[in-house]
């Protein structure tokens, strides 16, 4: 059983600004799916339709077997909890300790009051340090978010979102603000963490290179609708062009 | 709280307990320490102690705070909810609005101009250090006297009326306009002013050709804002200098007539003219953008 | 400090508009031009305002400008502490210390109720739009309403008492700070807001753990501005209700006591200047 699946869904903002338009797709556990496309062609808006950040114009998603496209304020928490996500601009508490940030992910599992005042337990502390660990970070641990470099600050992100136990992480972008060397230490934390944790990423890329790279599916969309679906080594040049909307010697893959 | 339950399946290989902080009471550790964060926290507890301190200390006089306070609201009604002219006539207040404004013109217009000079020296990206030093602690002179007391010694100096006003509201624009100015010509790239140096452009032409075009916006935002401001100013002075003014309409229909719906219904003019002030502020704004 | 008041997105982009069209020449003159006739335009445009502004008020230029060496001159002369004025140090320092307490308390008081109130107007807590609005509109009416009005209000029912130039900069202050917080807020914590709501976190988390870390400095720095802003503007409150520093001055001032007035207008340069200075070291260190 697919543990994503996108029926016909539609997404409209204000009104006016179409975003997605009956886009069906699904995912199983396990996967690693890269979602690629030119901006603005709603890859973001798919990502945030599964966390509902945004809310569906039209059609069903289902995650792992519910209907999630109308759900309350309590099934959107469960929801949350069980999708980790990672941001282009990571999207840290900057002030805060690392530490502190990756603990903000157990906040989805504790009642109001008590994540409100920051009260985490030993154990929640300690598998705090494990994920750092495993992510090369525990000395940066006591340090101050602000202090991290770019590569630092995405790992502790995804360190966040580990924290969250989710069955599936949703990337959104999370290289595109990165330098080659640390955009490169993150995807291969991804692919790790996607084939050793058993855990589902959706991962939205700008880079077709690096989604052909890692991803072992591939789903182009260009304004809001699905045009390639399939294993990257199907996806052609043609293709490529037809999602980016552009000619051929236009793109910058093709200087190599 | 849910089960962790995935502690066992991340490989890690080197002793994390090493690295882990603990409290007093033996708890991992979680908040990091900052200078910024005890200098947040020493100033709030400074401030609210200093609070603290204010209240217990302050003269109240023996105020009946209840009957004071339930005074207060009655009147609040009658002055929002019921406002009528009785010794102004619509047309008389509408015209010493129209002082007040002008009041608020003058003073921006002529704070503009000196500012704009004075910005010059002020700016470090462009003016000598020395004389950029002396300027911004001038003006921080200039600022730190409220606008009212610049007013009344132009008043002593220049007789009571629109001249004092003015020259006194001028003052601390001029002093609040340099700064900002200043700072909206600091941040105008320092390449594009490299670039005209090399190209041996002189001053002035530095000034209008790479200053001005990136700066000019900012610094409308800027006096539009002080305009705003002047205008608020204007009435206060009309009001505590007799300055005239819709200020001074308000002062005499609170302190020699006590008429409350008077009171209110000026109040309901200056509201609107000060909304109707940001509309026309933010069109001009996205005009000169 | 005073730079958070201006839509810090407002930039000029003319040169980027010249170069953008410099490979149609026809065109670029067509703009220089139009840029011309619109700069003497707005040339124009602010003469005729001087005019008649000038004219309204019955502002002599003339006398305007004489005005200024006169007064240089006559400070020179009379504006001076003379032995009188010191003798009333001590009485001027204690009203100078009331006023600065006042300043303080007000600005702490405003900052508490204002953050509470900007929680329910920013983009970051969810509010029901509604609500949001509705708190938008509560600051915009204490801040339009001028503070003169509010301490005419206050004097009705307290008096020459403390507590009515309190409660007139407290309204005026908790309006402006409501917006400004509001502002900040939105700026500031927008990115990590949204990470914090994705994991699953309640809003009151999210204020908790997101929120308030993130922009308790510029909070800091506002409340700090609005301390020194509010010394100011209690002279000017103080003079109305007869309370405080301003009506010290008032009182020296109308006596003609200038020796003792211009005492007061230093101390009260002082305090603020030294207000400015330690707000700027603090400023420093936390953001």
């Amino acid at each position: 059983m697919p543990i994503l699946e996108f029926k016909n869904v539609s997404k409209v903002y204000n009104n006016t600004t179409k975003a997605l338009t009956d886009v069906s797709f699904s995912v199983d556990e396990g996967e690693f799916v890269s979602i690629i496309g030119p901006s603005g062609s709603g890859k973001s808006t798919i990502l945030r339709c599964i966390n509902r950040l945004v809310d569906v114009t039209q059609g069903s998603i289902f995650f792992d077997g519910h209907d999630i496209s109308q759900a309350d304020k309590k099934e959107i928490r469960e929801i949350r909890k069980k999708a980790g996500m990672i941001f282009q601009h990571y999207n840290l508490v900057n002030r805060l300790s690392v530490i502190e940030n990756v603990l903000h992910g157990r906040l989805g599992y504790k009642s109001s009051i008590v994540g409100a005042v920051g009260h985490y337990t030993e154990e929640e502390k300690e598998r705090a340090f494990h994920i750092l660990a495993m992510l090369g970070l525990t000395e940066q641990a006591y340090k101050r978010c602000d202090e991290l470099s770019g590569g630092q600050k995405q790992r502790v992100g995804i360190a966040r979102s580990l924290m969250q136990e989710p069955r599936v992480l949703l990337c959104d972008e999370p290289i595109a603000s990165l330098d080659p060397s640390s955009a490169k230490v993150i995807m291969d934390y991804l692919e790790y963490i996607n084939e050793t944790m058993k855990i589902t990423c959706i991962a939205n890329l700008h880079q077709v290179d690096v989604a052909m790279a890692y991803a072992k599916r591939i789903i182009g969309i260009t304004g809001g609708q699905i045009l390639y679906d399939g294993p990257p080594e199907k996806l052609t040049k043609a293709q490529i062009y037809e999602i980016y909307q552009s000619d051929e010697g236009e793109l910058i893959t093709d200087a190599k | 709280m849910s089960e962790l339950n995935m502690t066992e399946k991340l490989p890690v290989y080197i002793d994390i307990k090493e690295y882990m902080r603990k409290t007093r009471s033996g708890k991992i550790k979680t908040t990091a320490k900052s200078k910024g964060g005890i200098a947040i926290r020493i100033t709030i507890f400074a401030l609210v102690a200093l609070t603290v301190y204010g209240f217990l200390t302050f003269d109240y006089k023996d105020i009946d705070m209840a009957k004071a306070v339930a005074g207060t609201w009655n009147n609040a009604k009658v002055l929002f909810g019921q406002p009528k002219l009785t010794y102004n006539t619509l047309a008389g207040a509408l015209k010493e609005l129209l002082v007040t404004f002008s009041l608020g013109a003058l003073s921006t217009i002529f704070g503009a101009i000196i500012a704009f000079f004075g910005a010059l020296l002020c700016a470090k990206n462009i003016a000598n250090p020395i004389v950029s030093g002396i300027t911004k602690s001038f003006v921080a002179f200039i600022r730190a006297v409220p606008t009212i007391l610049w007013v009344l010694i132009f008043t002593v100096a220049a007789g009571l009326g629109s001249v004092a006003a003015v020259i006194g509201l001028t003052f601390h624009s001029c002093g609040y306009l340099i700064k900002a100015y200043a700072e909206s010509i600091e941040e105008v790239d320092a390449g594009t002013i490299e670039a005209l140096k090399a190209s041996g452009a002189s001053f002035w032409q530095i000034v209008f050709q790479a200053m001005l075009p990136s700066s000019i916006s900012r610094m409308t935002a800027w006096t539009f804002l002080r305009f705003e401001i002047n205008f608020t100013n204007a009435i206060a002075v009309g009001a505590a200098a007799g300055a005239g003014g819709i200020g001074f309409d308000l002062y005499m229909a609170g302190s020699h007539y006590f008429d409350l719906r008077e009171l209110g219904f000026i109040t309901y003019i200056v509201f609107a003219a000060v909304i109707l002030l940001e509309i026309l502020a933010t069109g001009i704004k996205a005009k000169v953008k | 400090m005073q730079s958070k008041q201006v839509n810090k997105k407002v930039y000029n982009d003319k040169t980027e508009n010249n170069a953008e069209r410099a490979p149609r020449p026809e065109k670029q003159t067509s703009i220089f031009v139009k840029r011309k006739r619109s700069f003497t335009l707005v040339f124009l445009g602010i003469i005729a305002l001087f005019a008649v502004s000038a004219l309204i008020t019955e502002y002599n230029v003339i006398t305007g400008f004489e005005s200024i060496p006169k007064a240089v001159v006559w400070m020179a002369k009379q504006f001076i502490p003379d032995a009188k004025a010191w003798s009333r140090l001590s009485s001027i320092l204690k009203k100078l210390a009331e006023t600065a307490l006042v300043s303080v308390a007000v600005t702490v008081c405003a900052a508490i109720c204002a953050f509470f109130l900007s929680l329910f107007g920013t983009k970051t807590t969810k509010a029901h739009p509604l609500v949001a609005r509705i708190v938008r509109i509560i600051a915009a009416f204490f801040r339009n309403v001028p503070d003169v009005v509010w301490a005419m209000l206050l004097l009705f029912s307290f008096g020459q008492n403390i507590l009515t130039g309190f409660f007139a900069l407290f309204f005026a202050t908790f309006g402006m700070l409501t917006r400004a917080f509001i502002e900040t807020i939105d700026e500031v914590s927008a990115s990590c807001v949204e990470a914090l709501y994705a994991t699953g976190a309640t809003s009151l988390q999210t204020v908790f753990n997101g929120v308030i870390p993130s922009s308790m400095p510029e909070i800091v720095s506002w409340v700090l501005y609005m301390i020194e802003t509010n010394i100011r503007s209690s002279t000017l409150i103080g003079m109305l209700t007869a309370t405080g520093i301003g009506y010290l001055f008032d009182l020296y001032y109308k006596r003609m006591d200038y020796g003792s007035a211009s005492l007061v207008v230093i101390a009260i340069v002082i305090l603020v200047i030294a207000i400015e200075i330690i707000s700027n070291r603090i400023r420093k260190v936390i953001m």
